[in-house]
């Protein structure tokens, strides 16, 4: 499963939808998750990818993880898993 | 119904070791946050607190006392020990038969815990000290000032998290006042500054790494502290007639349930809670001088609590002060309404209103005096300490100058 598949699974179990459900384009409210499932999900992601995740909930838009999509947090994740694991 | 005044009060937090350092340091807008020297640090991402330093438990308390206190009840006897002290009273004989403690922790003995998993986790140790249970336990440091001190009255510890030592200071308010008991030691203590209780709180993503900002626009979340803080609450008419000192009067409270999330304030728990105590104590909002802010120093609180500050006292709210003294001590969780009141304390009796400071840039979101960076002189009839919790739960005092 490539990056973006595992991080859609992940955003689905918190937002209790289908992977199928999910789409790249979607932001985080239209799925329906909150700043609580945010913080949540920025976990499940460090645990499954073994990497950590600059990410302040005071100042979401301050980090460089960007959140605004699906499509932006899995790139983000993936340069993340590039830069962190050489 | 009874008026109380404050006849005593004692703290140890990162400010100082006593009331006179503490509120010096405030006037000063000192800032009493830095490195965190604790076992593990170089595994935390967050590494800063407002600790308390230069302490050294076994100068004060002896052995067999060191095997039965965790750091919050050290805390907790040497803040009891000043205020008792101040307020002059001894207890006997009936006043000991009613007087009693009331405090408020969020986390108990943490340290405790920390340590006694570690032994048993990492060192893979199959036997603990005989004294975990009795150590950790969140009554522990009211049980220990009530046998110091003789209080066989009502004594319990309240546990609301960061509201924990307003809903206690209440409650005994409220004891004092309807004439259950003449005098009620309360207050509270917070010691969560070691590894287990920073990773804890690192894991919201809510704390900052290099400073507490309340009300600043480049705020980054929340720096915890550490300490307590106790007072003596006394039935006025009690108090008078020996003569006591009296640091302040209070006037009323409101305790409140936000009923809707576990970790985002609402505005209109707060504000209930505002407005609650100053309809309890029948005060009228425009003689309201000065705040001191719950001010947590994350988006999330302080634009609610402006916001709300702003419901309840509409166009009065650009007349008053609100402060967040966190901003110099950090935030002692369970013990943190304790800490601040006494800035409430000083404002009334010294007019002196403690400062915000880290402040750099005004939000528009945080538009009132927040007294930044310096403290001010100014005549204040009357002050509300605002506490509101994770779980929802709000709790404001009224204080008012004597």
């Amino acid at each position: 499963m490539d990056v973006q598949a595992r991080v859609i699974a992940i955003l689905a179990e918190q937002a209790v939808l289908e992977p199928s459900d999910v789409n790249a384009t979607d932001s985080l409210e239209d799925i329906g998750i909150d700043s609580l499932g945010l913080v949540e999900s920025i976990f499940a992601i460090e645990e499954a990818f073994d990497i950590e995740v600059p990410f302040n909930a005071n100042a979401p838009q301050d980090s460089d993880f960007d959140i605004s999509t699906v499509a932006s947090i899995a790139k983000a994740v993936a340069k993340l898993i590039k830069d962190q694991k050489p | 119904m009874n008026r109380v005044v404050i006849t005593g009060a004692g703290t140890i937090n990162a400010l100082g070791g006593s009331v006179p350092a503490t509120l010096e340091a405030m006037r000063e807008g000192r800032c009493g946050i830095g490195p965190l020297s604790l076992r593990d640090v170089e595994r935390l991402n967050v590494r800063i607190g407002g600790q308390v330093r230069d302490f050294a438990p076994e100068d004060v308390f002896n052995r067999q006392q060191m095997a039965l206190y965790d750091r919050f009840t050290q805390f907790t006897l040497i803040a009891a020990r000043e205020a008792i002290l101040q307020s002059g009273l001894e207890f006997n004989g009936d006043l000991a038969n009613k007087a009693g403690v009331v405090l408020g922790t969020a986390g108990g003995g943490v340290t405790t815990w920390d340590e006694n998993y570690r032994a048993v986790y990492e060192e893979g140790k199959n036997r603990v000290h005989p004294f975990v249970v009795p150590k950790l336990m969140n009554n522990a440091a009211a049980s220990h000032v009530s046998m110091e001190w003789n209080l066989k009255g009502p004594s319990f510890t309240v546990a609301t998290a960061c509201a924990s030592s307003n809903h206690a200071m209440a409650q005994a308010f409220a004891m004092v006042r309807s004439g259950m008991s003449p005098v009620m030691v309360t207050g509270g203590s917070e010691s969560m500054l070691c590894f287990g209780g920073v990773k804890a709180w690192e894991g919201l993503r809510v704390m900052s790494k290099d400073a507490c900002r309340p009300f600043s626009a480049n705020r980054n979340g929340m720096v915890q502290g550490e300490g307590a803080g106790v007072f003596v609450f006394e039935e006025y008419e009690h108090a008078r007639a020996r003569g006591a000192e009296i640091m302040a009067e209070v006037a009323g409270f409101a305790m409140t349930s936000d009923a809707a999330d576990i970790v985002m304030p609402s505005k209109q728990g707060a504000a209930r809670a505002m407005a609650g105590a100053l309809a309890d104590a029948r005060i009228d909002r425009d003689e309201v001088g000065y705040i001191n802010a719950h001010g947590t120093g994350t988006a999330a609180n302080d634009k609610t609590e402006c916001a709300a500050v702003a419901d309840v006292f509409g166009h009065h709210a650009d007349d008053l002060m609100i402060s967040s003294t966190k901003s110099m001590h950090g935030h002692l969780i369970g013990g943190t309404g304790a800490v601040e009141l006494l800035a409430c304390i000083m404002a009334l009796r010294d007019g002196i209103v403690a400062p915000t400071i880290g402040y750099q840039e005004p939000d528009p979101e945080c538009a009132l005096d927040v007294v930044p960076n310096e403290a001010r002189e100014a005549r204040v009839e009357v002050a509300l300490s605002n506490a509101f919790a994770f779980g929802g739960l709000n709790a404001v005092l009224a204080l008012r100058k004597v």
